[in-house]
């Protein structure tokens, strides 16, 4: 049974990292499972299940000069790889407002609180310099209902805080 | 009798079906099969022909599980044919060809269609929302096409949802 990481990396974006980063663990007898990338403030970011018959070490070894090569950082994990579970969310929620400390722990808590797993949470800055806007977009699963959110989101909108709460109907057919 | 579902990437969820001629036994005994597979399938809400390896223009759609919704209940439909599309909307996806896997996809909001029932009988409908959604992803594997080949960005959607608080 081949060993399952979870390998991060992170560095300045430029062109050609993914390309070179999965020939490389090809080269060195990898699969690779789920992965997300994203370029955050302009670092590129990535998260790559990776599995392996080598020992982390050895995967260290294997990663180690290009990731210098293209000054990347890199952190190996031992993970479980759990496939073919994927959680089917029932709600998306959109957040946005003028940026400000705090924002997303104040409504993750409050919507935690309502009953919301959160399963996907993606955020950008985005507006000028001098007028960041901060927007944010969760999809989850509402283990108390969407009701419940709804009802925790409402005194937001008096925080000039703008939420939007759809329910996800995935059809199957 | 529940057939087996054809699953990616098994390439005969690529042909496209052919139209139906006769309305005759063989055909309601296809239905049937067609019945007894989304029977046994949980959560399903429409099913086509080709799914099961039966390369004809014959689709079921039933969303009447659906809780505040508007549909036509349980509808067998042969030949189907949409003749109007009108407004986008993203919608999620998944797919009993498609297992473990769901995804963002634009279709129209309101359709109107011609379909024949399993006895030959010409219906007309106008659906709209989930229904219409349904009954677009199940007429498209009768073209050869799985949702896989409509996806859109899954961290933004082309049109702001329109339910806001």
């Amino acid at each position: 049974m081949p060993n399952w990481y979870m390998l991060t990396l992170v560095g300045i974006d430029k062109p050609g990292i993914v390309a070179n980063i999965t020939q490389t663990l090809f080269d060195a007898n990898c699969n690779l499972g789920e992965a997300s990338m994203n370029r955050l403030g302009g670092n590129f970011t990535i998260m790559v299940m990776v599995s392996s018959e080598c020992d982390k070490q050895a995967m260290e070894e294997k990663l180690k000069s290009r990731c210098e090569e293209l000054s990347l950082r890199f952190h190996i994990d031992e993970i479980e790889g759990k496939l073919h579970n994927h959680h089917i969310p029932d709600v998306s929620i959109t957040v946005s407002c003028s940026d400000h400390a705090g924002l997303v722990a104040q409504v993750t808590n409050t919507l935690y609180d309502a009953g919301l797993d959160i399963l996907d949470l993606n955020s950008d800055v985005a507006g000028t310099t001098s007028k960041p806007i901060y927007i944010f977009q969760i999809d989850g699963q509402a283990k108390n209902g969407i009701d419940a959110l709804k009802k925790a989101i409402d005194p937001f909108k008096d925080q000039g805080i703008d939420i939007s709460l759809s329910e996800i109907e995935t059809l199957v057919g | 009798m529940r057939k087996d579902i054809l699953t990616y990437p098994d390439l005969r969820l690529k042909e496209e079906s052919l139209e139906i001629e006769h309305f005759d036994d063989s055909l309601l005994k296809i239905i049937q099969n067609l019945e007894d597979t989304m029977g046994e399938s949980p959560g399903a809400v429409g099913i086509a022909a080709p799914q099961i390896g039966y390369h004809i223009r014959a689709v079921i759609v039933d969303v009447s599980g659906r809780k505040k919704i508007k549909h036509h209940g349980h509808l067998v439909m042969i030949n189907p044919e949409i003749t109007k599309w009108e407004g986008l909307k993203v919608g999620r996806e998944g797919c009993l060809s498609v297992p473990d896997f769901t995804g963002n996809v634009v279709r129209a909001e309101k359709i109107k269609l011609n379909a024949f029932n399993q006895f030959g009988e010409l219906l007309s409908f106008e659906m709209e929302g989930y229904e219409a959604r349904a009954v677009q992803h199940e007429i498209d594997h009768l073209d050869g096409l799985l949702f896989l080949d409509r996806l859109v960005s899954r961290k933004n959607d082309l049109f702001k949802r329109k339910n806001y608080q």
